[in-house]
């Protein structure tokens, strides 16, 4: 049986340990209500613009547009959005799972990082990793969102790249969180999209439908991506906040259960003293 | 809707927020192709934006406010702008605005090989679009 000073010693350093969990999940409790207003605010530009983009791809069906078709390179480009910091429970490595369970060979897969976890994963992985800018995390904005962006977009249209995908955590709600990947171009658009409503309005592109979709197709990507980082940004003070709490009812339970195993031991040492003083007193008489 | 209205509603959406949105009778901005003004009944149209003013009528009052890049999307009775920035005349860094007009003018006098015109151009546009904005308030 452990000795009384061990036990004590244990509990302590739990306890401390405790302390900083607790605080950890406060901060990324008021965290996650600031990502998640930020989440909502992106939403309205956001279904504008894949309603927008929805609706011109429908009626300018047989149009041949580079954005539309896949490249020639069987090279893949992957973003890929996690956390800078760790002890967010499954967040960083369920994203990288989702990369290492594809059936994609590692050669062929160009790694676009945005937050360290990820870029660590993978390259120990042997991935290659083209871009690493992980400094975005820490605040997102739109035009850190667009520089990436144009770089993953040049790759495309300079034919380094057949596709583009993009690797984040889709904030469901607070406590449900999903690892997702989606591809951004070339742009796949379902086959049911032109609905009564809109097949109605005919449409008129200045300044011509090519030039719209060049510049609006680039935007789009732009928006969906800047979306996944601010979800993202969501889901990791999510996860955090979750495994935070987890950490903190364990640390409760392991404290409680020392503390018990600290009275036994107490008891069972006063006891011993008891026996032995009894023991010499009679020893003497 | 009433017959006769010349009301058609107008949206400003930024990746951020809501920039604006409310009623109008006329509404000016600019396009890659030039500025236009829309009144209301007007084709449905998509159009890309150019770094400019945008001016909202509302029977005597008058809203302006600068818009970057994006497009617009104008329909019968709705007109609906997706920019990637929109700021209010009192929201303008105008010392910012003069310095960013002085770095992407002296890119484009130096006219080495390996700057982006294209991109010194915008920049420049996009500084004298503010410093226009900001002088309105």
């Amino acid at each position: 049986m452990a000795s009384m000073r061990d036990i004590k010693r244990r509990k302590q350093s739990i306890s401390s340990t405790q302390q900083i969990t607790k605080a950890m999940k406060l901060v990324s409790t008021v965290k996650l209500q600031k990502a998640k207003t930020r989440a909502e605010q992106t939403d309205p530009y956001f279904n504008y613009m894949y309603k927008t983009v929805k609706s011109m791809l429908a009626r300018s069906g047989n149009i041949d547009h580079p954005y539309l078709t896949a490249g020639e390179s069987t090279k893949k480009a992957v973003v890929v959005i996690t956390s800078n910091r760790g002890l967010a429970g499954g967040y960083n490595s369920n994203i990288v799972k989702l990369i290492t369970g594809t059936d994609w060979n590692v050669d062929d897969v160009e790694i676009y990082a945005v937050g360290g976890k990820g870029a660590e994963g993978l390259e120990r992985r042997g991935y290659h990793i083209a871009e690493n800018a992980s400094h975005i995390m820490e605040n997102p904005t739109y035009p850190d969102a667009a520089a990436l962006c144009n770089k993953v977009l040049e790759a495309f249209t300079s034919g380094e790249v057949g596709e583009i995908y993009l690797a984040y955590t889709h904030f469901k709600n607070t406590v449900s969180h999903e690892p997702q990947m989606i591809k951004l171009l070339p742009v796949e658009i379902d086959a049911d999209a032109d609905d009564a409503e809109d097949s109605n309005i005919l449409m008129n592109y200045e300044p011509n439908e090519e030039e719209a979709l060049n510049t609006i197709i680039p935007k789009y990507v732009t928006s969906l991506f800047y979306g996944a980082l601010v979800e993202a940004v969501a889901s990791e003070n999510g996860a955090r906040m979750q495994a935070m709490d987890s950490a903190t009812s364990n640390a409760e339970d392991m404290i409680s259960d020392l503390t018990l195993k600290y009275n036994r031991a107490r008891q069972g040492s006063i006891t011993q003293e008891l026996t032995e003083i009894i023991a010499g007193a009679n020893a003497i008489s | 809707m009433a017959e006769g209205s010349r009301f058609f509603k107008v949206e400003i959406i930024t990746p951020d927020r809501i920039f604006y949105t409310g009623e109008a009778d006329f509404l000016e901005f600019v396009t890659s192709e030039g500025e236009i003004g829309v009144y209301r009944d007007h084709i449905p149209m998509t159009t890309v934006l150019a770094p400019g003013i945008v001016t909202i009528h509302s029977g005597e009052e008058e809203k302006r406010a600068a818009v970057h890049a994006g497009f617009a999307e104008i329909l019968n009775d709705k007109v609906t702008l997706l920019a990637e920035l929109a700021e209010w005349p009192d929201e303008i860094d105008v010392d910012r605005a003069e310095a960013a007009k002085a770095r992407a003018e002296e890119r484009l006098a130096a006219h080495t090989e390996d700057i982006d015109v294209k991109r010194a151009e915008f920049a420049l546009r996009k500084a004298l679009t503010r410093i226009d904005a900001a002088g309105m308030r």
